[in-house]
């Protein structure tokens, strides 16, 4: 893999990272199938280049924006972030990329974009989990716009200092990291600007389980798992769980759902 | 020929002994394999979750073995294979112990509060346990001695594992999140055994 240059960023010094062999071997990435070990193996023979991103929706002019383009926009960042997954276990990843915000300036929205859609890349013949209906394809995933322009959203393009590795939604992925790890939708071929609260993948093919919203919430459980606390991969067989913390620990975001009922909004 | 007489020329005793030899042989090969992988750390990025599903799933392989011998004696007329029906349930429990093992330990470090609340919120933890706990009674009397204390009543006791049986399935089919094809797979067989079962039952009173 290619290597990407970067400005190192505080975010995350404190942490211990997880290994580039765990982050890229160990991925939650059903177009490539829904084992954990499926994306790694399936996914050599995608092609992320070219690539251009489709720009559409509540604009003053559709726009597209090429892979190329992108990684010029903005000097591109390393941003070390948790990532929580809503099965209850986390990483910690140096991604590589820009602040959602410097696109969303570049593509002027109008005063309609309440929401910001993002829909991924679907083409069964590169991608053996498409072929199966598992999920409602092709894979969306949205946010608020407040959320989206929020200085810690990020478009990641690289990790570990490399261009993203097709496991893990090359060429370029949404990272925001203090929701579930499912928002972040990978391989974006279409950013859509709407008024209404987009319905995404997960939302349809769960209503009871998964919310719009999915922030990082150690106090409303999942039915099924714990959200109370996760399992660090990498920490070894004995190292046990680690307390989940609100919006997984990035208390900044907190304002943005000022007298929000969080219960109802999962 | 009379059954006495085939029992005789067939030498029942040797076959038992080389199927139970087989089914010990077999029955470690997965745990061997967990410990290899463990100690040349080569479990994946979640050890903790690969021996979960790995002991979760050979836990609900030997229920079904267990449960194919009665069926199998019905079809082959090998009525001696009922004596490796109990190994195969106890093969069933101790993958079932390994499987409850890892997860008070290896996952949740045995802290007691966190179990608690697991096991309770979340339905597929519930009937996960209660599958295991159900295991109890019957590995306890997997004996002679119950056989003859307990009498008709442990033929009912053991009746268990059709319950156990749906509750591990069930368990399976809640913790996938969208990919049902393996509960599925394993549901059929099961309901499959069911059947033969039944079909036979029928036979047997006409």
């Amino acid at each position: 893999t290619a290597s990407l240059d970067a400005k190192k960023t505080a975010y995350g010094q404190e942490e211990k990272l997880t290994s580039y062999e765990d982050v890229t071997s160990y991925n939650n990435y059903y177009e490539f199938g829904t084992g954990k070990e499926d994306p790694a193996r399936e996914a050599v023979l995608f092609k992320p280049a070219p690539w251009t991103i489709k720009i559409e929706g509540a604009i003053k002019q559709p726009k597209t924006i090429s892979i190329e383009q992108l990684l010029k926009l903005v000097p591109l960042e390393e941003r070390i972030y948790r990532m929580r997954c809503v099965e209850g276990w986390s990483m910690v990843i140096p991604w590589i990329g820009l602040p959602l915000k410097a696109l969303i300036d570049w593509a002027q929205p109008t005063g309609n974009a309440k929401y910001i859609e993002f829909v991924s890349y679907n083409d069964p013949r590169q991608m053996p989990g498409a072929r199966m209906s598992v999920l409602d394809w092709p894979y969306v995933e949205g946010l608020r716009m407040d959320e989206a322009m929020q200085p810690l959203a990020i478009l990641a393009v690289g990790l570990y200092g490399k261009v993203l590795p097709n496991q893990n939604g090359a060429p370029v992925r949404l990272v925001v990291p203090w929701k579930y790890g499912f928002k972040g939708a990978k391989a974006i071929s279409t950013i859509r600007f709407v008024e209404k609260m987009p319905t995404t993948t997960w939302v349809k093919a769960g209503p009871r389980e998964y919310g719009f919203y999915a922030n990082v919430n150690p106090q409303v459980d999942h039915p099924r798992w714990t959200q109370s606390s996760e399992k660090r991969i990498g920490a070894g067989l004995f190292a046990g769980r680690i307390k989940t913390r609100m919006f997984n620990g990035y208390d900044e975001v907190g304002q943005l759902y000022a007298g929000m009922d969080l219960k109802k909004n999962f | 020929m009379t059954r006495s007489t085939s029992i005789l020329f067939d030498s029942p005793v040797a076959k038992i002994r080389a199927l139970k030899a087989l089914i010990w042989l077999g029955a470690c090969l997965p745990l061997l394999r967990l410990l290899i992988l463990g100690f040349t750390d080569n479990l994946g990025a979640n050890p903790v979750e690969f021996i979960e599903r790995s002991t979760g799933t050979w836990a609900l392989v030997f229920l079904l073995f267990s449960l194919s011998i009665t069926p199998l004696r019905h079809w082959t007329q090998q009525s001696w294979l009922i004596a490796v029906r109990r190994l195969l349930g106890l093969w069933m429990f101790a993958y079932a112990c390994v499987h409850v093992l890892t997860y008070l330990w290896l996952d949740y470090s045995f802290d007691w509060a966190d179990i608690l609340k697991d096991v309770i919120k979340h339905p597929y933890v519930l009937v996960g346990a209660s599958a295991f706990l159900l295991t109890v009674p019957l590995a306890a009397t997997s004996n002679q001695r119950a056989i003859r204390v307990l009498k008709q009543r442990w033929k009912t006791l053991h009746q268990l594992v059709y319950v156990i049986g749906v509750l591990a399935l069930l368990h399976y089919w809640w913790l996938v999140k969208k990919d049902v094809t393996e509960p599925v797979i394993y549901s059929v067989v099961f309901a499959g055994l069911i059947a033969a079962r039944w079909r036979q039952g029928l036979n047997h009173r006409r």
